[in-house]
């Protein structure tokens, strides 16, 4: 039977296809409208069933004869099929960072999310690129490349914009500041994890997983090394499907 | 709405044109989240009516006792000992601090980071749009949190305010401060109505305020059951109009409420299924119409068979005795009562780890969400002691921090969909 998965995030919309064993994914940009873009991402596909996740899933899910899952639950069972062995899951999407706690089972512990604002979460980054003038997928290289440390005090974003101007001004490399912001960033997601007590192994999913930067300091900060999978953005669509075809929700 | 209370809110002083606005909003929100519920207990009628006419009757009846040379003493919190107001004649009400309406005005003066529920208080006197406080001829307020306390000292270059120094620790000379605040209390009340707080006086009115508690506990304990008889929402709102409606009147309500919902008990209906996540909720306190957690945990699938929290169970948990003697012997009583209210402003405030880890067992409890107004410090702080309480006891908490706008809707949702996965397995 085929099966379908969606991920309707902040950012972007991920659409898991799932037919005879394998995987088929689509990633577009979230928009203005994500209820039309994922009707027309689903208007040329036949499938049996549908589960949809990500925040726009209550939004979706009525329009488009789904069932829902949250984005928690979603992670979870992507992330244990890719790593059976995956106890902690980190995912940090476009305006939510998350921390889930397995138990041996995969079952879903406990989990921890960010504060209200965006602090810690891809928004931050996004924001901060269009700041530095650099493309989002090449903060993270910009940051690995600094040769100076600054340090930046505030991580919430209206706040650390503000610094990061300031730096600007007085001349400090892009690369530093960018660095100083994934220092922020990281540290914030690390005192999550620490929280919720971490078991290995530690998947890092999402959006942000993308940067190279971030994943470095991770496992860095964490002392652990986290595994990030080859399409981190895909997980939580990849578990939507998995539980469309197993017929959990 | 009549065109006599157009004439009233203008003699008044109320901003008619902003309180059109404000009552203009409530409707649809109240229509969303109360009268779309379903199988509701017909005894919720009268809260309903309640809601519907909220600047209307009660204002009139305060108004009227105000006309007559009784006075109108208005508070923000459960420390303040309402038995002596009553005592005086006097008509004590609980002011609504639970919308983001007044929040922007509160705004033109106070700093953004404070919690929802200060501005919103602050708001409601700065825009002149709640008749209650444009009634009452004094706030009284207290130090349980640092914002507030500060606060109003802004808020009496608006109105009369008097300060009650609710103490931070639970020590003998803390209790004996508290004793003191209390007596001064009563001189405050005395000065203000002309009229001598008695012995009788006193105790006449810790009977009445008694007889609330107690028809409040009984609504409480009928949540206890499973299926739950009545929503969340729907008790939540009875704790919230229990603080400013007429407390004989209340008593009556509630009461006839309690007789409805335990024949449902009897019946063995509920308005959920009796599967449907059971959740308690813990922490800030949820001034109306501030509904926003109970009709996102409802409309998700669980159901809020209580509160511990200043609109719940911190409300009425305890009586003050009634053991009658003289004036000093009942107001030493009163002081004492009040003292076993478990805030998050005392250090330490173990007890109401104990409180919350009682609750949830007996109100089966499958999950605590414990609730947290955005820079509402104290509350947020206990939090990790509230979650190491619970994990000993391995009921599974949810952290939620909010205030009263709507922007996070989608984030919350996130939370708490996750948490009842979590919590059905």
């Amino acid at each position: 039977m085929i099966c379908a998965g969606l991920d309707v995030g902040s950012r972007t919309i991920v659409l898991a296809i799932l037919d005879g064993g394998v995987v088929d994914s689509v990633i577009l940009e979230a928009g203005l409208n994500p209820l039309r873009r994922c009707q027309e991402l689903l208007a040329d596909k036949s499938y049996r069933r549908l589960v949809v996740t990500g925040y726009g899933r209550h939004l979706v899910a009525p329009a488009v004869d789904g069932e829902v899952v949250s984005e928690i639950g979603a992670y979870a069972v992507g992330a244990r099929h890719l790593y059976p062995d995956c106890r902690t899951v980190i995912d940090v999407g476009g305006q939510d960072s998350k921390v889930t706690l397995l138990s041996d089972g995969g079952e879903v512990h406990k989990f921890e999310m960010n504060d209200r604002c965006a602090a810690g979460t891809g928004k931050f980054l996004e924001v901060m690129s269009n700041t530095l003038e650099v493309d989002i997928g090449e903060l993270g290289d910009l940051a690995l490349s600094a040769s100076k440390v600054v340090q930046i005090n505030s991580l919430c974003t209206v706040f650390a914009e503000s610094e990061v101007v300031s730096l600007i001004s007085r001349g400090e490399e892009s690369s530093a500041i960018a660095l100083a912001l994934h220092e922020g960033i990281a540290t914030r997601i690390v005192g999550m994890v620490r929280r919720i007590g971490p078991k290995e192994r530690v998947v890092f999913a999402g959006g942000a997983a993308l940067n190279s930067c971030l994943r470095q300091l991770l496992s860095e900060k964490l002392g652990i090394e986290v595994t990030v999978p080859r399409d981190p953005q895909i997980v939580g669509a990849l578990g939507a499907v998995l539980l469309a075809e197993h017929g959990e929700t | 709405m009549t065109t006599d209370y157009r004439q009233m809110w203008a003699d008044l002083g109320i901003d008619l044109e902003r309180h059109d606005a404000l009552l203009g909003a409530l409707p649809p929100i109240y229509q969303k989240a109360y009268l779309s519920q379903r199988n509701r207990p017909i005894g919720m009628q009268f809260f309903d009516f309640v809601v519907g006419d909220i600047h209307g009757i009660r204002v009139q009846e305060l108004r009227q006792h105000a006309m007559n040379g009784g006075k109108v003493v208005a508070t923000y919190c459960v420390f303040v000992p309402e038995e002596i107001v009553l005592a005086a004649d006097a008509i004590p009400v609980g002011l609504c601090a639970g919308t983001q309406f007044s929040v922007p005005i509160a705004e033109e003066i106070l700093p953004r980071n404070t919690c929802a529920l200060i501005k919103s208080s602050f708001g409601f006197k700065l825009g002149r749009i709640c008749p209650y406080v444009q009634t009452s001829h004094l706030i009284v307020g207290e130090t349980t949190c640092d914002g507030k306390k500060k606060m109003f000292e802004i808020l009496a270059e608006y109105h009369p305010v008097h300060i009650m120094e609710v103490p931070n620790k639970k020590s003998q000379s803390s209790r004996d401060l508290w004793r003191g605040e209390v007596a001064a209390f009563k001189e405050v009340i005395e000065k203000l109505t002309g009229n001598e707080v008695t012995g009788e006086g006193l105790a006449r009115a810790t009977k009445l305020v008694n007889e609330r508690r107690r028809a409040l506990q009984r609504l409480y304990n009928t949540r206890q059951a499973r299926p739950v008889p009545i929503s969340g929402k729907d008790a939540l709102l009875v704790t919230q109009v229990s603080f400013y409606d007429d407390v004989a009147r209340c008593v009556q309500q509630v009461n006839a409420l309690c007789d409805e919902v335990e024949g449902r008990i009897a019946a063995g209906e509920g308005v959920f299924p009796a599967d449907a996540p059971r959740i308690l909720i813990s922490g800030s306190p949820m001034a109306i119409p501030n509904w926003k957690l109970h009709h996102l945990l409802e409309t998700a699938g669980a159901v809020v068979v209580c509160e511990e929290s200043c609109t719940g169970t911190r409300a009425f948990s305890d009586l003050v005795a009634e053991n009658g003697g003289t004036v000093q012997e009942q107001l030493r009583a009163i002081a004492d009562r009040y003292m076993q209210i478990h805030c998050a402003c005392f250090t330490p405030n173990d007890e109401r780890l104990d409180d919350i880890v009682r609750l949830a067992r007996e109100y089966q409890a499958d999950g605590v969400v414990h609730y947290n107004l955005q820079f509402c410090h104290t509350y947020a702080n206990e939090a990790v002691k509230v979650e190491r309480a619970l994990a000993e006891e391995g009921i599974p908490l949810l952290r939620i921090e909010t205030d009263y706008s709507d922007e996070d809707a989608g984030q919350l949702r996130a939370r708490v969909d996750a948490f009842l996965e979590m919590i059905r397995g």
